[in-house]
């Protein structure tokens, strides 16, 4: 992808869509962009050291304990509660095809939501969904 | 070395081999260095005249980033050596290993480029690799199940080839109106040249830096700017952060000397009577600025030089281009097409607590193109990997020793391990380096794996995954140890608990 690409690309995500042009720039060189095989762990259940992933491009299977029990895609960002809680991923996310996601290193997540108040109010309301929709189903 | 092809001049006639390797810099002459001791047919082509990828011609002021010690307390000769040597390629045979120390001239811990360039000379005369010089590759196409390489000297088909065309193609921003006002790095000219310039640096990583360090003397002010903030490696604890070689630029800064380290973003360049106008934007407010200067160097990365492997389906990733790849250095895309050398930068492994491997760099990527070639061995040739049978009883002391020695464990930290398996029989294997990733989320026998860690306190420790019914479930870290050596009786009691019923 060029420059104009990866603006456009991270422009279109609900967790970027708040932020202007210069700030998409600075995000753009702040997140790395990775490439993950079919079949790998993106985030492993149980292991220290993990980041905060946003796909770009194709599907993931959230699972626990060995059992699938969400598919997450292009836009979906997951790793930020084991991060925010300071604890090991209590899933695995698996690569279900070829992945392209941004990463941001763990310990880089709370200045990162720090500089950019307007993507941890949308990280806000996508976690809020993930809870309301769990409360409806319990 | 292929006995089949008749022997012209230039070696390695147009023709079908059991594998082509494109590139005669560190990762094909690597590459071509294990083939061969395998006895496995390829052939090795060259654009260039002589060996040395990118070393024939950067970096740009003639001193390397990484450093071989020629005074380590190890004998040249030896695989711990190469913990102090990250220059050299390597061998198995004493007599290949160490190039590097035996060519510097002892000023420095850096080898110059020069010496970088003649060590990569060295080990193709010491090793007998073969390679076919200025025979580019110009395009490919399919033939069945064959790949078929263009060049002037006419096709090589092969099931299987090697790209090792490094990752050192400049690469200019493309949506910066203007940007035909700048060079890139790779075209910058003779120090000298830029007495007295106002000198605008696009970029802060490590080329960036570099820059800034080699024209300190010459051009003033030098400003360096892009939208994220400058990192220090010894922070990073990674290669990643600009390294410390490169640090004077950023001191100079710090005390107002006329250098300037700038969060912004380049917005356009003008070009007026008096210089250049760099039109720039804060990365924290989004307040425009202009800042006048005479030249402007885009330190703006690189890319790889894939030519139509794209058009043929290659998928490729992030803005470096690099293909998509399996943890064994397979296109994800395009069946057995394998990478080696800097391109192997695009498999992320672990990466834990963010810190990423150095297959970017010789020290790292030398590794790696075991994995390849040993997965080519095994899937092309039926040759397999040995996997020598271990005593119960030296289970620990084996892992604790590559712990504290292994090379590949030192350079690759969180990405190659050293593992151990037990077979259905009881018999306990040692399956050698493998990838990390590979290790964690396939499936395989019961074993362990042991490899080195840093996390984001910067502690390095060993770090142990134990496979339990095809999984891995968790990671476990051993103890610090002041001076890095983890054989001692605690790091065997710890280690002992973790393995005990799986290796013991």
């Amino acid at each position: 992808m060029n420059e104009a690409q990866i603006l456009d690309a991270l422009a279109g995500l609900t967790l970027f869509s708040d932020l202007d042009r210069p700030q998409l720039q600075a995000v753009a060189h702040t997140l790395s962009e990775e490439s993950f095989p079919a079949g790998q762990r993106i985030l492993r259940q149980g292991f220290a050291g993990s980041g905060f992933f946003v796909i770009l491009e194709g599907e993931v299977a959230v699972r626990v304990d060995g059992e699938d029990v969400a598919t997450l895609g292009k836009g979906d960002f997951f790793g930020e509660i084991s991060l925010l809680l300071g604890e090991s991923p209590v899933a695995d996310v698996v690569a279900s095809g070829s992945v392209h996601a941004l990463q941001l290193a763990g310990p880089d997540l709370r200045e990162f939501l720090l500089a950019y108040p307007v993507v941890m109010y949308r990280m806000l309301q996508a976690v809020s969904r993930r809870l309301d929709r769990a409360n409806r189903r319990s | 070395m292929s006995t089949q092809h008749s022997t012209e001049t230039s070696p390695f006639p147009a023709g079908e081999y059991g594998v082509v390797v494109v590139g005669s810099g560190p990762g094909g002459l690597q590459v071509s260095y294990y083939l061969s001791r395998l006895g496995i047919d390829h052939a090795v082509i060259s654009a260039d005249p002589a060996p040395g990828g990118m070393f024939r011609r950067f970096p740009f002021f003639q001193r390397l980033l990484s450093w071989t010690k020629p005074h380590a307390g190890q004998a040249h000769d030896t695989r711990e050596y190469e913990r102090y040597d990250f220059n050299s390629l390597v061998a198995a045979e004493p007599g290949n290993r160490a190039v590097m120390p035996g060519l510097m001239d002892g000023t420095s811990e850096f080898p110059s480029r020069a010496e970088m360039e003649a060590g990569m000379i060295e080990f193709v005369r010491r090793t007998g690799l073969v390679v076919r010089y200025d025979t580019p590759w110009q395009g490919t196409s399919r033939d069945g199940d064959l790949y078929v390489l263009h060049t002037p000297a006419g096709d090589y088909r092969t099931r299987v080839p090697v790209f090792t065309v490094g990752a050192a193609q400049p690469r200019l921003p493309d949506d910066i109106p203007g940007i035909e006002h700048a060079a890139h790095y790779a075209d910058t000219r003779e120090p000298s040249s830029y007495a007295g310039k106002r000198l605008f640096i696009m970029g802060k990583a490590n080329s960036g830096f570099e820059l800034a360090s080699g024209l300190l003397q010459w051009a003033s002010p030098i400003i360096l700017a892009s939208p994220r903030p400058a990192q220090l490696s010894v922070n990073l604890h990674s290669l990643g952060g600009v390294r410390a070689r490169y640090v004077q630029p950023w001191e100079d800064a710090e005390l107002g000397g006329g250098v300037f380290i700038l969060d912004a973003a380049t917005e356009r360049l003008e070009r007026h009577a008096s210089g250049i106008a760099v039109h720039m934007r804060r990365s924290d407010d989004a307040e425009p600025f202009v800042a006048e200067v005479d030249e402007v160097i885009a330190a703006t990365g690189f890319t790889a030089p894939l030519l139509d492997l794209p058009e043929l389906g290659l998928s490729t990733f992030g803005r470096s281009g690099l293909p998509s790849m399996t943890s064994s250095y397979e296109s994800v895309s395009m069946p057995a097409v394998y990478f080696a050398g800097t391109i192997t930068q695009g498999v992320s492994g672990l990466k834990k607590y963010g810190i990423p491997a150095n297959s970017g760099a010789v020290h790292g990527h030398r590794y790696n193109s075991r994995l390849t070639v040993d997965e080519i061995a095994g899937r092309f040739f039926d040759i397999e990997r040995p996997r020598p049978a271990v005593a119960a009883d030296e289970v620990v002391e084996r892992l604790l020793t590559s712990a504290s020695a292994a090379p590949e464990l030192w350079h690759q930290k969180s990405y190659l391990a050293h593992a151990l398996s037990r077979d259905p029989d009881g018999t306990i294997r040692d399956e050698g380096i493998v990838s990390l990733a590979e290790y964690v989320d396939a499936a395989g026998p019961d074993g362990a794996a042991i490899t080195i860690e840093t996390d984001d306190r910067g502690s390095i420790h060993p770090a142990v995954y134990v496979r339990r019914r095809g999984r891995v479930d968790t990671d476990a870290v051993l103890d610090e140890s002041p001076l890095t050596d983890y054989r001692t009786p605690e790091h065997r009691a710890q280690l002992q608990a973790l393995v005990v019923d799986v290796l013991g």
